[in-house]
């Protein structure tokens, strides 16, 4: 904790005694400023899986469809005994056959406008929306079976458990981008402060002479490196979150592809990029110092 | 204040210094000599707890060398000014904050010591070098910007490393009347050098007590000169 207040109180001269130019510095800020990108990518995708992944599961748990399948002359008695089973089995909202018209629609994208539908045998259906607290789907069946015997339930668990995993996957694989990007980013700032460090052995020789403690020493690598590395993820992210701004806005054509960017106050969330990149530098950068100094002691 | 019993010093397998058993008395003024190679800077740093001893206790202000963590060390060093024959300085800091660096890494307000600092350079003949670059000082500059910034914190005990190693007699004289003067003024002093005329010349002036190392051991020297 003291640690952390010692870095944020600004000591000009204890920043002065470590010497400013060296390539670490470049890749201090080049290394945050391109994970930082990434991690705004990456936030984007994990959030949009995650969004996904709730609306499908939303909208496909609640609702069903019975297919019937019966000889043309039963089809309507079917329906209608159907329809009133499933108004008497609690959990249900409501149940409705579609309509010639509404079957076309769902048709017409495999055999054209003009199918005759009915012509054709093809199955009734009937849409079912649940309550809250859902419907009991084999006990539906049961009843279903020995009153309508054409009737075929589809509860989308089938289909819906796989699209579900999926996009709960992709969520994953994007929380998991974001930590090994952290995990990157610290790599590359112990590499650039041990660098640092040994590059300045005689620096540290010279503070040790005059009696400068190795809380002292570490303190003004660690500092510098932490703001370098807020700065350049700062620098990064800002970059990332126009690039992502820029993306199509979602739609119902594009899908998943166009809604990859954040939406409400999911906008805030590469807000907090920078702080945990100069976080992960600090500690980085303290456990790196901790390392070296005790090596030179 | 700074007191060495039977300590030894072994380095790559062979014995440097051995049975080595000295007090550095408050206000005292030692010069150490020796040849080349004969253990006189490592004596220098096991006072200032740079190398610690392999046998025997070394004793810092009371308290056991080998004992101290490296605060404890960094705290010591305060209170003992160092000054090197290569004198070390942040080359990327001018004179006046090299000068100052004891008083930055303790912490202390360097703008309120400001007076003090003048007053210091002005002691050793810099101040109108206050904002050189210690490249661009001359060897004597550098070692007297040495001692100024050994002195700064005011410690108890001054070790000088063949301070006069580098510059011409004339510079070495004006460097060993700062020496005298802090030791007149109550701080304990011990010199290393191989330079008899400048040890000759301190005794003339003050009382100290000369001491060299032979044969990996301290012997009193004082009847040779």
């Amino acid at each position: 904790m003291s640690d952390i207040s010692g870095l944020i109180q600004s000591d000009v001269s204890a920043d002065r005694v470590v010497p400013p130019a060296g390539f670490t510095v470049r890749l201090t800020l080049f290394s945050a400023g391109a994970m930082a990108f990434l991690a705004v990518f990456a936030l984007a995708l994990s959030l949009a899986a995650g969004r996904l992944a709730s609306q499908w599961g939303n909208e496909l748990a609640r609702s069903s469809t019975l297919r019937i399948s019966a000889p043309a002359e039963q089809m309507d008695t079917q329906v209608a005994a159907a329809l009133r089973v499933l108004e008497t089995t609690p959990g249900i909202e409501s149940a409705r056959a579609l309509d010639a018209a509404e079957q076309q629609a769902l048709l017409e994208p495999w055999f054209g406008p003009d199918l005759p539908v009915e012509a054709l045998p093809v199955p009734r259906l009937i849409e079912i929306l649940e309550t809250g607290a859902g419907y009991d789907a084999s006990g539906l069946r049961l009843r279903l079976q020995g009153e309508v015997p054409g009737a075929v339930l589809d509860d989308h668990t089938r289909w819906r458990r796989p699209l579900v995993s999926a996009a709960s996957r992709l969520r994953m694989l994007g929380w998991l981008s974001i930590l090994l990007i952290g995990g990157a980013l610290a790599a590359m700032v112990t590499l650039a402060a041990n660098a640092a460090l040994a590059a300045n052995a005689q620096v540290i020789a010279v503070l040790r002479l005059v009696g400068a403690t190795d809380t002292y020493i570490a303190r003004a690598f660690v500092r510098r490196f932490t703001l370098r590395a807020t700065t350049g993820a700062a620098v990064g992210a800002l970059i990332g979150l126009l690039g992502v701004w820029l993306l199509p806005a979602a739609d119902d054509a594009g899908s998943f592809l166009t809604g990859l960017g954040f939406s409400g106050w999911h906008w805030g969330l590469p807000v907090l990029i920078p702080p945990l990149a100069g976080v992960t530098a600090f500690l980085a950068t303290r456990a790196a110092a901790a390392r070296v100094l005790r090596g030179l002691a | 204040m700074i007191e060495l019993e039977n300590v030894a010093y072994s380095y790559g397998g062979g014995e440097l210094l051995s049975d080595l058993s000295i007090k550095l008395a408050p206000g005292s003024f030692h010069f150490l000599t020796g040849p080349s190679g004969a253990g006189k800077s490592t004596f220098l740093k096991l006072c200032y707890a740079a190398l610690m001893p392999t046998a025997g206790q070394v004793r810092l202000f009371g308290a056991d060398a080998r004992a101290m963590d490296r605060d404890a060390i960094a705290l010591v060093r305060r209170r003992v000014g160092v000054v090197h024959q290569d004198c070390q300085f942040l080359d990327h800091l001018p004179l006046i904050e090299n000068v100052a660096l004891p008083l930055t890494v303790s912490g202390k307000d360097v703008a309120r010591e400001e007076t003090n600092l003048k007053d210091l350079l002005h002691w050793v003949g810099l101040t109108n070098r206050a904002s050189a670059l210690p490249p661009e000082l001359s060897g004597g500059e550098r070692q007297r910007a040495a001692l100024a910034r050994a002195v700064i914190m005011a410690p108890d005990v001054v070790l000088a490393d063949e301070p006069t190693g580098n510059i011409d007699w004339e510079m070495s004289q004006r460097l060993l009347q700062l020496l005298i003067e802090l030791n007149r003024m109550g701080k304990t002093i011990m010199v290393a050098t191989h330079d008899l005329a400048l040890i000759r010349a301190a005794k003339a002036q003050v009382q100290a007590r000369v001491l060299r190392i032979s044969n990996r051991r301290l012997q009193l020297a004082g009847a040779d000169l």
